[in-house]
């Protein structure tokens, strides 16, 4: 046990360690090696061709920058949601509370499906958001004629980069709600009581005391979501529209090489995604380590 | 009273025999548009075994984008046959595994293609935009529903069936590129597979013009209604000959070759002629094809070796990374 | 011991139980609150659903009904029933072992090991399948000797075994495990973070052996995460589209499960029954709202009598 840093009188650690890293070996480090050694077997002029062309290229700037818009847009809605529902006692709770599963619980080809059906310009929403969206174009284009507005926004919402967004946006939802869910059901009400004993308005509350116990579980709930949105294939297909590059996924992508036989292509991107997503995570958690001492002290 | 002991000891018997015939099970492993066709095709093929041989027969199904399919045959699938959309997708099995022999393909007549389609396209009722031929999905202001090339089998044909047009019209590789260029600067949405196009035409409103397998087309009229769309067959167009084999390596080791080979031949009887006609497969017999001559409209059709030289080379040119696909979306 | 567990649940009742006035919001910030969060709802989680039951139910009850009847179907719920029956357990062992590594101690590389274990969200569900096609495969590191072919350096009983894990049941248990691999972990590492160690080292001090412990104070603290992220592995093992997809051949009535035999009838314009089966899916998040709902009450009914008693 050398490498625990404090002795701990808690017991367990041997076994629990041991446990953890022999199943995440086999289950995930192993097999995810294969991917590695495939791409090794490739030249590095192969590699920067399969991973760097310009279509990949333009799949990336999608695929992380709406993925970040999303998992943006889950933290701040989820951050609301979670709240209503552990705060706040009103008629159908449960239901919302059940609901927020949906999303996994769905298959992410039913929820494509679903979605799109609900936003192409014949759905139920479509129908009335699909002019709003050429209004909303048309007035950023008043506002600020230099920026190809339709180009990078995307022209309609079904069938091009809005339907990316609410894909994305749809399947990384519960992770945000989930994960602050119990931490807020955990949370002291004295410690709030005490605050507020203590002359702090609700606003200083919930800034300085609720806030920072919340802020943990809010980044890894965003980080979850981002790097799950990144990856997401199934349902983003049939709302993207699919247009090589301009709403072209880099999981589809994949999918091509793959098509051709070009199995060592393929793992080549998965590879670059692997390692981006890798290395988020890995910093917001060493954030989240750090943010947790300084906290304490 | 010995009698009847002894008739009912003969009746066991029987019956032992008959239980004794051996319940045979295959594996067909092929594409998404077929699976109408092959589970009417199955029972037929299980009636006509069971009169030859006594032996039942069930044979499961297996559906997806042909390339998939063929990934999955080589990377373990124990497919007995494989019924693909394109000779390209059988080649590797003998290319990167050595599952069949190079000269898989003259085995079975027809190059192995029982039943052919075309490319046709498919039109909202009336025919609004007025699309007769290739030429007028170039037009402006018309928006064209295809696959995408690189991941469904069909798009392929599509995208070969205009190139060739181009080229022909035309005269020259680089006006046909350009010509292809053009049709997908017009394509509003592309989906992955064959069936994701139809139904982002059919169901999302989605486009003017929907190019497709001809047997798609004539599925999406009967299930979607003949008052809401209708087909246009384009002059020319491409020989489409989605071929079968079995998988020798599989079949040997499972010991069900003969019957493998039987399921075959029998997709080339008058019978399962009938069965793919019926489910809008063009066929190969004669006579079938006098009988169902009404259905299919004549045109020009050229084949992929006569235009293209064949699947590896208008793989090679136009599919594979960097081929005149990427070349038309990267510039 | 006894006295500490029951005063814990004491204290965490009184979490539970209304809410002080000093510390509730103003009666705007909840209407805002409240209004945010039922439009947000209501246009990503309630019009989905709608969608898939509208679909579902749009040739009647019967016609949804008569949906299930088919042995392909049920060959497919059966499936998936036993995937999530292998892969929710064993991640859920998993989950409390990691969490109880990484929330308790403090070692090197604990950062690394959080960050590994969050690997299989950032992981493309195709490349998820892809991996254990290339460990399992023919083309891949083991599949040459699970008897897919006729290895040489292997005697004939090898081959004749014929061990099935790719395009068979055992292939789409471990895409599922890996998929779902983070969630249990996931849900329980800020939760025991939060609480910190102190009533552990209590129970310690009084004497109670670790186990005793682990089920009397870190269980019953840790109970809601668990189940949390219990349903959440369990929705998302049921639901799982494209890694399964990779690895199960799509077999009818052999390796399809719920989603793929879903994407089939799709495809077959069978749209009624593709979305009663998707619907079927959906109630699932119900039933263990119910399942949840039952534990609650049934708590509460428990402590009530250890109250009177």
């Amino acid at each position: 046990m050398s490498v625990v840093r404090q002795r701990s009188v808690l017991p367990g650690f041997g076994l629990s360690l041991g446990f953890t890293v022999t199943y995440l070996s086999l289950i995930v480090l192993i097999p995810l090696a294969a991917a590695f050694i495939r791409t090794a077997e490739m030249s590095w002029g192969d590699f920067v061709q399969a991973v760097a062309s310009p279509r990949v290229l333009a799949s990336y700037r999608l695929s992380f920058g709406v993925s970040l818009l999303a998992a943006l847009v889950n933290a701040f809605f989820g951050f609301i949601v979670a709240w209503v529902l552990v705060r706040y006692s009103f008629p159908g709770r449960k239901i919302v509370d059940a609901l927020v599963d949906l999303p996994f619980a769905l298959p992410t080809a039913v929820a494509g499906i679903a979605l799109t059906a609900i936003y192409a310009k014949n759905g139920w929403v479509g129908q009335w958001a699909e002019p709003m969206w050429s209004g909303f174009l048309a007035w950023l284009t008043g506002v600020m004629p230099s920026v190809d507005w339709k180009k990078l926004l995307g022209a309609q919402i079904a069938f091009d980069r809005p339907g990316v967004f609410i894909a994305l946006t749809f399947i990384g939802l519960p992770f945000v709600v989930r994960t602050l869910q119990p931490v807020l059901e955990e949370l002291e009400p004295e410690l709030e009581e005490a605050a507020a004993s203590l002359g702090a308005n609700r606003w200083q509350t919930m800034t300085r005391v609720i806030f920072p116990e919340l802020l943990p579980p809010l980044i890894t709930g965003f980080a979850l979501a981002f790097a799950r949105a990144v990856g997401e294939y199934g349902s983003v297909v049939f709302i993207a529209g699919n247009r090589p590059m301009h709403s072209e996924i880099t999981p589809l992508l994949i999918i091509t090489k793959l098509e051709q036989y070009d199995v060592r292509g393929a793992t080549a991107i998965a590879v670059v995604m692997l390692v981006t997503s890798f290395i988020l995570l890995f910093l917001i958690n060493l954030l989240q380590k750090w943010s947790r001492r300084h906290h304490r002290i | 009273m010995k009698l009847k002991t002894m008739a009912i000891l003969l009746a066991a018997l029987a019956g032992t025999f008959a239980a004794t015939a051996k319940p045979v099970q295959l594996l067909n492993v092929s594409y998404d548009p077929t699976r109408e066709f092959y589970v009417e095709f199955n029972a037929a093929f299980a009636k006509f075994w069971k009169a030859r041989t006594g032996d039942d027969v069930t044979v499961k199904q297996s559906h997806g984008g042909s390339g998939k399919q063929a990934r999955s045959v080589l990377d373990g699938l124990q497919a007995d046959v494989v019924t693909l959309a394109l000779s390209g997708d059988i080649d590797v099995l003998h290319d990167n595994a050595k599952l069949i022999p190079r000269d898989w393909q003259t085995r079975l007549p027809n190059n192995s293609s029982p039943y052919t389609s075309t490319i046709v396209f498919l039109v909202r009722k009336g025919n609004p935009k007025g699309i007769k031929d290739w030429d007028d999905l170039v037009r402006a202001g018309v928006s064209v529903v295809t696959p995408n090339p690189k991941t469904s089998g069909g798009a392929r044909w599509n995208y070969l069936a205009a190139w060739e047009f181009a080229r022909r019209k035309y005269g020259s590789e680089d006006k046909a590129k350009d010509f292809v260029a053009h049709i997908f600067k017009n394509v509003a949405v592309l989906d992955t597979g064959a069936r994701g196009s139809t139904t982002t035409f059919v169901q999302r409103d989605i486009g003017d013009v929907l190019i497709s397998w001809e047997n798609e087309a004539f599925l999406a009229l009967k299930e979607f209604g003949k008052d809401r769309f209708e087909i246009v067959m384009p002059p020319v167009s491409i020989l489409a000959e989605p071929p079968v084999t079995i998988v020798d390596r599989v079949v040997k080791k499972k010991g069900t070759e003969v019957v493998a080979k039987a399921y075959l031949e029998f997709l080339y009887s008058d019978t399962g002629q009938e069965i793919a006609a019926r489910n809008f497969y063009r066929p190969r017999n004669e006579a079938v094809a006098t009988k169902y001559a009404s259905t299919f409209a004549k045109v020009q059709l050229f084949t992929i070796d006569e235009a293209f030289g064949g699947w590896a080379k208008a793989h090679q040119a136009h599919f594979a990374d960097g081929g005149s696909f990427d070349q038309i979306y990267v510039k | 011991m006894a006295g500490i567990a029951s005063s814990l649940t004491e204290k965490q009742g009184s979490a539970r139980g209304g809410t002080p006035r000093v510390i509730r919001n103003p009666l705007w910030v909840r209407v805002l609150f409240m209004t945010i969060a039922f439009v947000f709802v209501a246009f990503f989680l309630v019009l989905p659903l709608s969608a898939v039951f509208g679909e579902a139910l749009r040739k009647g009850l019967r016609v949804y009904l008569a949906s299930f009847n088919d042995p392909d179907a049920l060959s497919a719920i059966k499936l998936t029933l036993l995937t999530a029956l292998c892969a929710v357990p064993a991640n859920l062992v998993f989950g409390i072992a990691a969490s109880w590594c990484i929330a308790k101690f403090d070692f090197r590389g604990k950062a690394l090991l959080t960050t590994l274990i969050d690997l299989p969200f950032a992981v493309s569900p195709v490349i998820s399948g892809l991996i254990y096609v290339l460990v399992f495969g023919l083309q891949g590191w083991l599949g040459p000797y699970l008897g897919a072919g006729d290895h040489p350096w292997f005697g004939e009983w090898f081959n004749q075994q014929d061990i099935k894990i790719i395009f068979a049941v055992p292939g789409i248990v471990l895409a599922t495990m890996f998929v779902t691999f983070p969630f249990v972990a996931r849900e329980l590492i800020p939760l025991m973070q939060a609480q910190g160690s102190d009533e552990e080292y209590a129970a310690l001090t009084l004497g109670a052996s670790g186990w005793q412990m682990f089920w009397r104070v870190t269980l019953p603290n840790i109970k809601w995460g668990l189940f949390y992220g219990v349903i959440l592995c369990n929705a998302r093992a049921m639901g799982e589209f494209g890694a399964v997809s990779v690895v199960s051949g799509h077999i009818r009535g052999e390796t399809n499960t719920m989603p793929l035999h879903i994407e089939i009838l799709y495809n077959e314009y069978n749209f009624v029954a593709a979305f009663a089966v998707s619907s079927l899916l959906a109630l699932l998040a119900l039933v263990t709202l119910v399942l949840k709902s039952l534990i609650e009450w049934q708590h509460a009914r428990t402590r009530k009598d250890a109250a009177s008693a």
